[in-house]
């Protein structure tokens, strides 16, 4: 329903409807009806694809930013776009019908998977997939039981950016938006969303090990008021929560923030030279996303040419760039000269990474003795820290 | 009036004052469009007219445009129908029940965007169980635009009185002729400044927009609440919104012109 | 000819020609808005399935006895409260001396300038004007530049920063039905006051300002409902503050849970009510 405010902002607008998927993750995968394609044929002339803004670009907002064209004259599939804003509007929008490809992240895959709304994919039949980086196949938000349901698009990790003459030396922990926050009063600036809780408990996780936080998506009711309790102090210190790039930009260009939460686009974006980003020892909270199928699509051809064709390097090197990510292959380097400055293919880096999913009450760290607080509770938390 | 000098020279120094101060903003927008800053960042560090070429090539800013246009120019449509027969209702009958009627006007655009935002979307999806798209959003902004066209057209049937028509009706014209000949031209302006204020509260709404709107529809404001997201384009964004600005006193003159023609035409 | 014979019929008939004029536009805003309107009210009572995420109809008061018991959502809506207020208050002072001389004191040709030079502004897109506020108000903006040799300070981004920028947004909205009304004050009245000896003032105070009433109101319900339900300006210059329309807005979006934004809804719905009931009786619902 926002879709008003794109990029990865919006994956953090994720519902308690994964609940569904997650609690069937594993069990409903056996009797799927759908099955993955067995071979490629003629492409049918048109496929039609829902995804994130800056996801699917033809042209039409930047001339110069145009990864469809090319696509559309290689293979004959026109393409016709569609964006959302929210995973809840995706996976309404999934339900409706009438798309052939969805570029989904870690709170809808499994939704759709669990609901049948997804078919499997071949990943034989693609190129591309080769190329991709081991650690983003087969992961728990693409894939069930082992059998592929998507191909990773890009990810990215919730970094900690810092004003370099304000905040020396540099730092290499969160504490300096926490335990330390106080020291940079009224300019320290956090993700404005529900999902951020997750970030004080992975500081958490390393700080009061006595919680026994294993998972910042599955918090018990202790570990998850001791969270919020972290966020409440911080708060006194928090100049402003940011949930745009260009807010972001703005304040820590005029120097308004000189502490916070980030991504690297926005580190790549700050023209001054005062910030710098670091991955903190205690690791970071992050997205990556997944390229599907759907199950009941009538254009199959032109959904993996489109799967192939966003995964193949030079493509998934612009898009992902444009969108500010690190792309999903080794490849795709070759085309970014900016694929040290995400990381991309580190494999010790990227395993820091908590991925974002969806909080649910049946705890994701598998724990079955407690309940753990789902996201509608994470949300009144977090209007709660903001007071 | 009768005004001393001196508080007529207060009053026009207000007016200056307030009037820059409302132009600063606006000010800061145009060097934006023309900063070599991307992300609006105060000093300009250069100028370049790079952002007025890529907004002027925009397909995406022009797409939105029309679907601005064509979705206010329904409302308005709309909102002048049934605005007018509103009108007419309540300034030529007496009736029980006409406060109650004239409040139902007003409520869409007196409770919050995002009241109206989140009831409509509701119902839509749940109740009538339609898609979200282009005619669910026209539908929205009529329903918050009549209460425009109705209070100008109020205003100037009641200032006009009813002895025209009554004259017209006694020589024998019949219900339609005498608004057609008599009630249509003095209403004229009244409906076109309601219409206006119309057009231009359905062009610029985004709250309401944000929750009616389907997927595939953007409104010029969505169009640049999407874009000012998007890397580089936020000075692309104040390009359009400078032009906007400019362009939009063309329609706002020439409103003008006519309203205040016929007002006096009709007040005499 | 038909549309004659219809004529004929309808003229002598005053009930059924109301009912002619009526019909389409009240069952156009009950069937849209009526309806939508006490669905959603309806909906505060219901709740939400946690595991599918949609709304289920399970009577409960819960959220509504949450909305009202939870010290959050007090200290909030007094926030948003005073920010309306506040909003309303700067732009009746500003607009009322504007819209004065713009139909008392200029001459036609200036005034025609000025209606548009206060309109045009309104089609320059409200986040772009917003965002120009963010980059006013920042520590390196203009507005610090300009106040910094006198010792001041920008407000920076918060309350401060939220009450200028919706004050600014709504200007215009207030500026024109005050000016409408200053219009329909008889230039003869005035003269007449004048005449019987009224000083400027008192002419002001004693003849034109309870004519204007209405129209001064119809201004204040424009901005302070406007301010009442904006989010948007909160979440760009806001800091870290939060109105009414963020605590609905994320119960809609991020959290799904229409119930409850259906019952924080409750709020601003029931101050706008009691506003209009008590400013009914001025007429100033017809000046708007």
């Amino acid at each position: 329903m926002q879709k008003s405010l794109p990029r990865t902002a919006l994956r953090a607008g994720i519902a308690s409807m994964a609940v569904a998927s997650l609690a069937a993750c594993g069990t409903s995968s056996s009797d799927s009806g759908s099955e993955a394609l067995e071979s490629l044929g003629d492409t049918e002339g048109s496929v039609s694809i829902l995804a994130w803004p800056g996801y699917v670009e033809d042209g039409t907002n930047d001339p110069a930013v145009d990864w469809v064209s090319s696509f559309e004259e290689a293979t004959g599939c026109m393409v016709e776009a569609k964006t959302y804003g929210t995973s809840d509007e995706a996976y309404q929008l999934m339900q409706s019908g009438g798309y052939d490809v969805v570029a989904a992240s870690g709170d809808l895959t499994l939704r759709l998977v669990a609901a049948d709304l997804v078919s499997p994919v071949n990943t034989d039949l693609l190129e591309s997939y080769e190329g991709i980086f081991g650690f983003l196949k087969d992961k728990e938000w693409n894939s069930v039981d082992g059998v592929a349901y998507g191909v990773p698009h890009g990810y990215g990790a919730n970094l900690l950016m810092f004003n370099t003459e304000e905040v020396s030396p540099a730092p290499t922990s969160w504490d300096v938006v926490f335990d330390k926050a106080s020291d940079y009063d009224g300019k320290v600036t956090a993700y404005d969303s529900p999902i951020y809780i997750a970030d004080a408990a992975v500081y958490l996780m390393t700080h009061s090990p006595e919680l026994g936080i294993e998972n910042p998506y599955a918090l018990d009711e202790d570990q998850f008021a001791a969270a919020v309790e972290l966020l409440k102090t911080q708060k006194e210190s928090v100049g402003e929560y940011w949930s745009d790039y260009l807010k972001e930009i703005q304040a820590f260009e005029s120097g308004d923030s000189v502490v916070g939460t980030t991504w690297q686009v926005i580190q790549n974006s700050i023209s001054t030279g005062t910030t710098d980003v670091v991955l903190p020892e205690e690791g970071a909270t992050g997205w990556s996303d997944t390229w599907m199928i759907a199950s009941e699509t009538e254009a199959p051809n032109c959904a993996y040419a489109w799967l192939d064709h966003i995964a193949s390097p030079e493509i998934n090197a612009t898009a992902t760039a444009y969108f500010g990510e690190a792309p999903s292959s080794e490849a795709a380097c070759d085309f970014r000269d900016d694929c040290e400055a995400y990381h991309a293919g580190d494999e010790e880096y990227a395993s820091q990474i908590w991925y974002w999913t969806t909080p649910v009450s049946d705890c994701v760290d598998g724990r079955e003795d407690v309940e753990c607080v789902d996201y509608s509770e994470w949300t009144k938390a977090w209007q709660e820290i903001k007071g | 009036m009768q005004l001393g000098r001196a508080a007529r020279w207060v009053l026009g120094g207000v007016t200056a004052v307030v009037l820059a101060l409302i132009y600063l903003p606006l000010g800061v927008v145009f060097l934006n469009s023309i900063s070599t800053s991307e992300s609006l960042s105060w000093p300009p560090p250069g100028f370049t007219l790079e952002w007025w070429g890529r907004a002027l090539q925009s397909e995406g800013a022009l797409h939105a445009l029309g679907t601005s246009v064509l979705v206010a120019l329904v409302a308005s449509a709309i909102a002048l129908v049934l605005g007018t027969l509103a009108a007419m209702a309540l300034s030529r009958h007496r009736f029980f029940g006409k406060e109650s009627v004239n409040l139902l006007i007003v409520l869409p655009i007196a409770l919050p965007g995002i009241v109206t935002g989140i009831a409509l979307n509701n119902a839509f999806r749940t109740i009538v169980g339609v898609q979200l798209g282009v005619w669910t959003l026209i539908v929205a902004h009529a329903t918050f635009c009549i209460v425009t066209v109705y209070n100008n057209a109020f205003a100037r049937l009641n200032a006009s009185g009813t002895r025209l028509e009554e004259a017209s009706m006694d020589l024998g014209a019949g219900l339609f002729t005498t608004f057609r000949l008599v009630t249509f031209p003095r209403l004229k302006s009244a409906l076109l400044a309601g219409g206006l204020l119309a057009f231009a509260l359905s062009f610029d709404e985004i709250i309401v927009t944000t929750f009616t709107a389907g997927p595939g529809v953007t409104t010029l404001p969505l169009w640049i609440l999407q874009n000012m997201f998007r890397p580089n384009q936020a000075p692309v964004v104040a390009v359009i919104a400078v032009i906007l600005a400019v362009v939009s006193v063309v329609p706002l003159a020439i409103a003008q012109r006519l309203t205040a023609k016929d007002a006096q035409a009709v007040s005499r | 000819m038909t549309t004659h014979r219809v004529s004929a019929f309808l003229a002598p008939r005053r009930r059924l020609r109301l009912a002619g004029l009526l019909t389409a536009p009240v069952l156009w805003l009950g069937l849209v808005y009526v309806v939508a309107l006490s669905a959603l009210l309806v909906t505060a009572f219901w709740t939400v399935d946690e595991l599918t995420g949609q709304v289920q109809i399970e009577w409960t008061t819960e959220n509504v006895v949450e909305v009202v018991t939870e010290a959050l959502y007090r200290t909030v809506t007094l926030r948003t409260l005073g920010i309306a207020a506040l909003v309303t208050v700067i732009d009746v002072l500003i607009a009322v001396p504007v819209a004065f001389f713009m139909a008392k004191v200029a001459g036609p040709r200036l005034r025609h300038l000025l209606v548009i030079a206060v309109l045009a502004p309104l089609w320059a897109s409200y986040l772009v004007k917003v965002y120009s506020w963010r980059a006013l108000l920042s520590s390196d903006g203009i507005i610090e530049w300009v106040l910094s040799p006198f010792g001041l300070h920008t407000p920076g981004y918060g309350i401060i920063g939220v009450v200028l920028a919706l004050s600014y947004l709504w200007l215009p909205y207030v500026i024109m039905p005050i000016y409408a009304g200053f219009d329909r004050v008889p230039d003869r009245l005035l003269e007449a006051s004048a005449d019987l000896g009224g000083r400027g003032w008192r002419t002001l105070t004693a003849v034109v300002l309870p004519m204007i009433r209405p129209a001064i109101i119809a201004g204040s319900i424009f901005a302070f409902s406007l301010s009442l339900g904006d989010y948007i300006t909160t979440g760009i210059v806001g800091g870290t503050t939060q109105m009414l329309g963020n605590l609905v807005y994320t119960n809609v979006g991020a959290a799904n849970n229409l119930p409850l934004a259906a019952a924080i809804s409750l709020i601003p719905i029931g101050i706008i009510l009691v506003y209009l009931a008590a400013v009914r009786r001025t007429g100033a619902l017809r000046s708007l």
